[in-house]
C-alpha cells in the first residue's frame, strides 16, 4: 500500500512534468523560434510575476483557503509604491512601502478569516474590491510612470545572462520550498489544511498561522507588483486584473488540492511555467488573445479533470487501506 | 429450514491490489432473522456488505437472492432488489425534512410537475407509524439527534420496500436509551419479516438482539453459530484465535499524589459545579448518558471551551487553561472521541501526527530537526507497536487501533502526564482494545493520571479505579470501582431514585 501511495503521489507530480514537456514539444515543433535561449529567458521572465503570486496562493490553498484579492493587491501596492518613489523616497524605501501595503492587505484578509471567522472566499472577495478601489482612488484612475534606472534594474537587469526577475523567482521558490518542508510554519500549514480542528487540539495556533499565510500571499503579490512596475516603468491602478485566476490555475495545475492539506511548491512552479509557455507559444503562433483565452481555459479544466481522475484512484486506495 | 433462506452468498472472493480481502466466504440469511457479522477491523465485514450493496464488485463466487442467481452491479440495483444499507456515516441531507429525505429522488409529483407534498407527508407518516416511531417528519433532519436520524434512514429503506437491511455498527454513536429504542425498532422489523445483517463490535449486543452470528477473520469465514448456543468467550476466540483471559486487564498500581483538582467548574448550559480530583496512577472513569456533559467537561479542562467560573489546580497550582496550547504546556493530553475528525490529520504521516503537538521542542529557530523528529516518533512506533510500513505512511491507511496509538503517541511525545481519554476504544476491534487497556495500565504504573470517559459500562467498571457519574451537566454520583455495578451506575445516570 505504501508503494502504491508513493507511486500515486509521484505520478501526480510526474503528470504535471509530462504536461510541461508536452506543451514544450508541441510549440517546439510548431515554432522554430520557441526553444531559443532568448525566448526561454523571455518565458521565464514573463512567468515570474504569476509564479511569485502563485507561491503565496500555494500556501493559502494548502490551508484549504483561497485568495481572490492578489490581483488587486498588485495594483494597490504598485501605485502606492510608485507614488512614494515619485514623491522622492529612495528606491529601497519605496519598495518597502509597497511591500508593507501588500502585507497589510494580506494580514487584514487573514485577520478577517481567522478572528472574524469569514469564509476566505468572502473576505478576499471584499479585499479584491477594496484594494482595487483604493488603487483607483489613490491615482484618480491614472497610471504613475517613469522611475529611476536603479529601480528599473529589478526588471531589466541581468546576472550572467539571467534576467533579474527570474533570479528573484528562483530565490523565492527555494525559500518557499524550505519553509513548507522544513519549518514549523510549513508543517502547521499542511496540518491546518488537513484537519484544522485536530491541529487546534494539538496546540497549533491555527488562527495565527492562517493570518501569517494570508500575509505571505499579500507580501508576494506586492513583490510581483515591484517587478511588474519596474518592467512597465509604470504603475497602473488597473494592473493585475484576473491575476488571481492565473495564480490559482498555476497552483491547481501543479497538483495542489483545493481541499487543502496537500501540495508542493515545485508543482506550482511547473504549473506557472505551463501557463507561461502556453501564453508565449500561442503568441508566437500568432493566435489572437481571444483564442488564447479559450485554449488556456480549456487546459485548466483538462488539468483539473485529470487531477480528479487521479484523486478518485486515491480514494480507492483509501478504501482499500481500511478494509473492514 | 433451507427454504427460509432468502439470501445466500457462496464462495465470495474479493481482492484489492496486494490484499485478499475476502477468501471464499459463505454467508446466508434467513427471513426475519438478525444475523450478526462479527470480526476484527480488517476481517472483511464491510467488504462483504459492500459487495451486497453494489459498492464493490466481487472477484468470484455467487449470490442468490430468493433462489435466483443475481449479479449486483450498482447501489441503485441493490436498492431495487430490496437490499437497504444503513452506513455508520448517515446519508441524509441535513437541510431537508425527514419526509423529504425518505423519498429523496422518488418524489411523487402533481400534474403541474410540482412535488406532491400531501402525498409525501402521508406516505412518510404511514411508514413511521408502521415502525412505531413518533417523530415530526416536517422538521429538517439536522434538528434530529443521531439516533433519530438513523431511524429516518431505516424508514427510508423500508419505504424502498427493503427485505434485507444491513446495519453497519448502528449503536456506535448511540446512548444506552437510544440503543433500547433501536432494538425495539429492530424487533418490529423482524416481526414484519425483514431480515437484518447487523455488524457490531459489541459482544453484549449480539446476545441481546442477534439470532445467528457469523465470524470473519482475515477475510475468511470462521463459522456461523446460533447465538443461543454460543458464548462470549467462544466468539472472542473465533475472532482473534486466542483466548482473551481478561477483557479488562486492569492492574491497580499504588496511587501517588494529586495531579489535578477541579473545583466548582461552571459553564452555562454545559457544566454545573463540577468538582473532583485525580491522583497519579489513577484511572478516573466518567460515566453518563450522551449529552450529560462528559465531553464538555473534557473540552473545558483542555481549554477548548472557556469556563465561566471555578478553579483548576494542576499539580497543586492554580492554573488558567485558556487554550489547548496552555493545556498541553501543563502536560495534559486529550484523546478525543472522534479520532478522524479531531484527533488526527489524516493527510499527514504517522511521524508528523506524533510530533504535531511537540514541534516547539523538536525545532530550532522555526526549523524542524528532522533527525530528532524521526528518532522521537520512531521510538513511540516501536514502543507502542504501531503497525505501519513506515514513519512516512499516512495515518489514513492505519487501522482504528493503530490510529488510536498514534494519537496516544502524540500526547506521550508532548510529555503529558494527565490524560483525558474520551471513548478510548470506540470503533476499535477486540484485540486492539486490550492493547489500549494495557497501555493505560502502563501509563498509570508510570505515574500518569487518567480521566476516562466512556459509554461502555463494562469498560468503565473494568478499567476505572474510581467512577464519577454525570447527569445533566452535574456530577450525581461517585464511587470506588469495587462498589460499582452496572445497575448502580445506570441508576445515577438515569436519575432514577
Amino acid at each position: 500500500m505504501v508503494n502504491k501511495d508513493i507511486l500515486l503521489h509521484n505520478s501526480r507530480q510526474f503528470g504535471t512534468l509530462i504536461g510541461l514537456m508536452i506543451v514544450t514539444i508541441v510549440f517546439w515543433i510548431l515554432s522554430p523560434y520557441f526553444l531559443t535561449v532568448s525566448n526561454v529567458m523571455n518565458i521565464a521572465e514573463q512567468t515570474s510575476i504569476n509564479a511569485l503570486i502563485a507561491v503565496g496562493m500555494t500556501f493559502v490553498i494548502i490551508t484549504a483557503g483561497i485568495d481572490l484579492s492578489v490581483g488587486s493587491i498588485v495594483a494597490v501596492s504598485g501605485v502606492v509604491m510608485a507614488g512614494a518613489l515619485q514623491g522622492g523616497l529612495s528606491d529601497a524605501l519605496g519598495i518597502l512601502v509597497g511591500l508593507l501595503i501588500g502585507v497589510t492587505c494580506g494580514l487584514t484578509n487573514g485577520l478577517l478569516i481567522s478572528y472574524g471567522r469569514l469564509p476566505p472566499f468572502i473576505a478576499t472577495l471584499g479585499m479584491m474590491s477594496v484594494a482595487r478601489g483604493a488603487a483607483l482612488f489613490y491615482t484618480e484612475g491614472r497610471p504613475i510612470s517613469g522611475f529611476s534606472q536603479g529601480f528599473r534594474f529589478l526588471a531589466t537587469g541581468e546576472l550572467a545572462g539571467i534576467p533579474a526577475p527570474v533570479i528573484l523567482m528562483v530565490v523565492v521558490y527555494v525559500i518557499a520550498h524550505v519553509v513548507l518542508k522544513r519549518t514549523k510554519l510549513g508543517r502547521y500549514t499542511y496540518a491546518i489544511g488537513g484537519n484544522e480542528e485536530a491541529a487546534n487540539l494539538s496546540g497549533v495556533n491555527t488562527k495565527m498561522i492562517k493570518t501569517i499565510v494570508y500575509g505571505i500571499s499579500g507580501l508576494l503579490s506586492a513583490l510581483a507588483a515591484v517587478v511588474l512596475t519596474a518592467r512597465l516603468n509604470s504603475a497602473q491602478p488597473i494592473a493585475g486584473m484576473m491575476y488571481e485566476l492565473d495564480a490559482i490555475a498555476a497552483v491547481v495545475i501543479g497538483g495542489t488540492s483545493l481541499m487543502g492539506g496537500e501540495g508542493k511548491i515545485s508543482g506550482t512552479l511547473i504549473g506557472a511555467f505551463i501557463m507561461g509557455i502556453l501564453r508565449n507559444g500561442l503568441n508566437l503562433l500568432g493566435l489572437s488573445s481571444f483564442t488564447q483565452q479559450i485554449i488556456i481555459g480549456s487546459v485548466i479544466i483538462l488539468a483539473v479533470l485529470i487531477d480528479m481522475g487521479l484523486r478518485k484512484d486515491r480514494r480507492f486506495t483509501q478504501a482499500k487501506g481500511i478494509i473492514t | 429450514m433451507p427454504d427460509d433462506i432468502i439470501l445466500s452468498m457462496r464462495k465470495i472472493r474479493k481482492t484489492f491490489p496486494g490484499v485478499l480481502a475476502l477468501d471464499d466466504v459463505d454467508f446466508d440469511l434467513r427471513r426475519a432473522e438478525v444475523h450478526v457479522l462479527l470480526g476484527e477491523n480488517g476481517a472483511g465485514k464491510s467488504t462483504l456488505v459492500k459487495i451486497l450493496s453494489g459498492a464493490h464488485r466481487k472477484a468470484g463466487g455467487e449470490v442468490h437472492l430468493f433462489g435466483e442467481r443475481i449479479e449486483i452491479e450498482s447501489p441503485r440495483q441493490a436498492q431495487q432488489l430490496g437490499i437497504g444499507i444503513i452506513y455508520q456515516e448517515l446519508n441524509l441531507v441535513p437541510s431537508l425534512t425527514a419526509a423529504e429525505n425518505m423519498f429523496l429522488g422518488r418524489e411523487k409529483t402533481t400534474s403541474l410537475g410540482l412535488i406532491d407534498r400531501k402525498a409525501l407527508r402521508s406516505s412518510a407518516q404511514s411508514i413511521l407509524a408502521d415502525l412505531g416511531l413518533r417523530l415530526d417528519y416536517d422538521r429538517p433532519v439536522r434538528d434530529f439527534g443521531i439516533a433519530q436520524q438513523q431511524m429516518i434512514e431505516v424508514a427510508k429503506a423500508l419505504s424502498l420496500d427493503a427485505k434485507i437491511l444491513v446495519m453497519d455498527e448502528p449503536t456506535s454513536a448511540l446512548s444506552e436509551t437510544e440503543i433500547r429504542q433501536l432494538f425495539g425498532t429492530i424487533r418490529r422489523l423482524k416481526a414484519k419479516g425483514v431480515a437484518i445483517i447487523y455488524i457490531s463490535h459489541r459482544l453484549e449486543e449480539i446476545f441481546e438482539i442477534g439470532d445467528r452470528v457469523t465470524v470473519l477473520r482475515d477475510g475468511k469465514c470462521v463459522g456461523t453459530k446460533n447465538v443461543a448456543e454460543t458464548s462470549k468467550s467462544e466468539l472472542v476466540r473465533m475472532m482473534v484465535n486466542r483466548e482473551l483471559k481478561e477483557q479488562y486487564p486492569r492492574q491497580r498500581p499504588p496511587m501517588g499524589e494529586e495531579v489535578l483538582r477541579v473545583q466548582n467548574l461552571c459553564r452555562r448550559g454545559t457544566l454545573k459545579n463540577i468538582s473532583f480530583a485525580l491522583r497519579r496512577g489513577e484511572i478516573l472513569g466518567i460515566a453518563g448518558l450522551m449529552g450529560s456533559g462528559r465531553t464538555e467537561l473534557a473540552r473545558a479542562l483542555f481549554g477548548v471551551d472557556r469556563i465561566e467560573s471555578g478553579e483548576i489546580y494542576v499539580r497543586e497550582k492554580l492554573q488558567k487553561i485558556t487554550s489547548p496550547r496552555s493545556a498541553i504546556d501543563l502536560r495534559i493530553g486529550f484523546l478525543t472521541e472522534d479520532r478522524k475528525s479531531q484527533g488526527l490529520v489524516l493527510t499527514l504521516s504517522v511521524k508528523e501526527n506524533i510530533t504535531l503537538a511537540s514541534l516547539d521542542a523538536l525545532s530550532r529557530l522555526g526549523f524542524i530537526n528532522f533527525r530528532s523528529e524521526a528518532r522521537e516518533a520512531g521510538s513511540y512506533v516501536k514502543d507502542l507497536r504501531i503497525k505501519t510500513p513506515g514513519l512516512g505512511q499516512r495515518v489514513l491507511y492505519l487501522s482504528g487501533g493503530n490510529q488510536q496509538k498514534v494519537v496516544l503517541s502524540k500526547w506521550l511525545c508532548s510529555k503529558s502526564d494527565i490524560f483525558i481519554f474520551d471513548e478510548p476504544t470506540r470503533g476499535i476491534d477486540v484485540g486492539s482494545k486490550v492493547e489500549i487497556y494495557q497501555l493505560m495500565n502502563r501509563l498509570t504504573a508510570e505515574g500518569v493520571g487518567i480521566i476516562m470517559i466512556s459509554s461502555e459500562l463494562p469498560e468503565i467498571l473494568g478499567m476505572s479505579d474510581r467512577i464519577i457519574v454525570m447527569r445533566r451537566n452535574e456530577i450525581v454520583g461517585e464511587m470506588p470501582a469495587e462498589q460499582a455495578t452496572q445497575e448502580k451506575v445506570m441508576h445515577y445516570a438515569l436519575g432514577a431514585s
